[in-house]
């Protein structure tokens, strides 16, 4: 193992544990680690964006002959106006485009790719039904659909009817949320088991060079 | 002029999106133009990041200019930003250590500093999340102990040491869990939550188009 790649682990391994001791309490190192992830977390988007969208999206067409992309990148250079409390209100304007765009593709894609397919597939589980085993199923999972519209309804006050069928839609969705949290808890342990397995494998393994 | 050309825009480039949903999208003038305005948004949206970060960059140099508490680590992040993005930004054909391909300065700070830290970040959460799933299980109520229960089911069901454990009391519970909790009720919750807020979104989207959704716009 080099120098060079025994300073990497070193480096590494400090800041590690840098974020790791704000478990016990905040403290200088966690809150160095934390500035620096920050601002190398925005650094990286910045060449990012800068890249894919400034330069290959708007730049090298505009180059090549695509010369109304000047369109857009007046837009987006007028979001910048919002610094100037006299001129804030030109960035309304590519701000109205994202919005209008973003609300055209949703009107139409939200009904017909989401809405649509989702109601189809829950007729559809009992049509392929065979046997009780499919159709119990089948049946759990339209009272689950349902059920959750339902607690997500707030038109009415939950009461009768709607009362107990919400009623039934949080246990549903407390099912759910707990399948949920515990796939997040086992991506989690997994990712703090990679970083002990670097803390005691790679990094204590370097002590063996070092000493 | 103020509010009537945005939601002018707003319109306009809401209804095209709907119009083109109608018509064939494969022709020349309507798919030309819904493509267009796809790759406007794609650039005004890279814009519109690259305006988070000069906004973080002036909040920070604001606090560093006028050596406001804890202004060390203001210039700490602004300092980050420029070493990470400035090699990043000039042409690899200067030097092999420029731009963002393997073996670059981004590429290096990238995989050694950001990704670690990361996924440090994300593994110091399992700790909090055992202690939010304590606070929850204190609660006592039906729910907080039908999450909770589920979320234990799960979490056996998902390692092979937890399985084998689940397989001592019944071999069949690893896949009742399996089709009735994940393509049972999970399965209907998803779809539940899907459908309200793809009604939500949509009609969300109606009023932005209309212009009685204004919000987007701030103050006036």
């Amino acid at each position: 193992m080099s120098g060079i790649e025994i300073l990497q682990i070193w480096i590494i391994a400090f800041f590690t544990l840098a974020l790791f001791s704000f478990l016990y309490k905040d403290n200088p190192f966690y809150r160095l680690a934390e500035n620096i992830f920050a601002g190398l977390t925005t650094g990286y988007q910045v060449s990012l964006i800068w890249d894919t969208v400034i330069i290959q999206k708007l730049w090298d067409p505009m180059m090549g002959g695509q010369w109304w992309l000047f369109l857009p990148g007046l837009l987006g250079l007028m979001m910048f106006s919002r610094f100037s409390p006299k001129i804030s209100w030109m960035s309304r304007v590519p701000l109205a485009v994202v919005m209008g765009i973003t609300a055209g593709i949703f009107l139409t894609t939200q009904l017909h790719g989401f809405v649509l397919p989702q109601m189809q597939a829950t007729m559809n589980t009992f049509v392929t039904a065979k046997g009780f085993a499919d159709y119990f199923l089948a049946s759990l999972i339209a009272v689950g659909v349902i059920s959750t519209m339902i607690y997500f309804y707030f038109s009415h006050e939950h009461v009768g009817v709607l009362g107990v069928t919400a009623k039934l839609g949080i246990w549903f969705i407390m099912i759910s949320f707990g399948a949920h949290f515990g796939y997040t808890v086992m991506g989690r342990v997994s990712l703090l088991i990679g970083r002990t397995q670097f803390l005691i494998e790679d990094w204590i393994g370097t002590f063996s060079y070092i000493l | 002029m103020r509010t009537t050309l945005p939601l002018a825009v707003a319109f306009i480039t809401g209804v095209v999106f709907v119009i083109t949903f109608f018509l064939n999208e494969e022709s020349a003038i309507v798919g030309g133009i819904s493509k267009q305005l796809l790759d406007w948004l794609i650039i005004i949206g890279g814009f519109t990041l690259l305006l988070g970060v000069v906004s973080i960059l002036r909040v920070s140099w604001q606090s560093v200019e006028r050596r406001k508490e804890d202004w060390i680590y203001k210039l700490i992040t602004i300092l980050s930003v420029l070493v990470m993005a400035i090699p990043g930004l000039l042409p690899e054909s200067w030097s092999s250590l420029f731009g963002r391909q393997e073996g670059s300065i981004y590429d290096w700070l990238f995989l050694n500093l950001q990704a670690p830290m990361m996924a440090t970040m994300f593994a110091t959460l399992a700790f909090y999340i055992a202690s939010a799933a304590y606070r929850a299980f204190r609660a006592r109520t039906a729910e907080a102990t039908i999450l909770l229960v589920t979320a234990t089911l799960v979490m056996l069901w998902r390692v092979p040491m937890g399985e084998a454990f689940l397989n001592l009391f019944s071999e069949e519970i690893p896949g009742l869990i399996n089709r009735y909790i994940m393509g049972g009720v999970n399965l209907a919750v998803q779809r539940g939550i899907i459908i309200g807020a793809a009604l939500g979104a949509a009609a969300m989207s109606l009023r932005i188009i209309l212009g009685i959704e204004r919000t987007y716009m701030g103050k006036s």
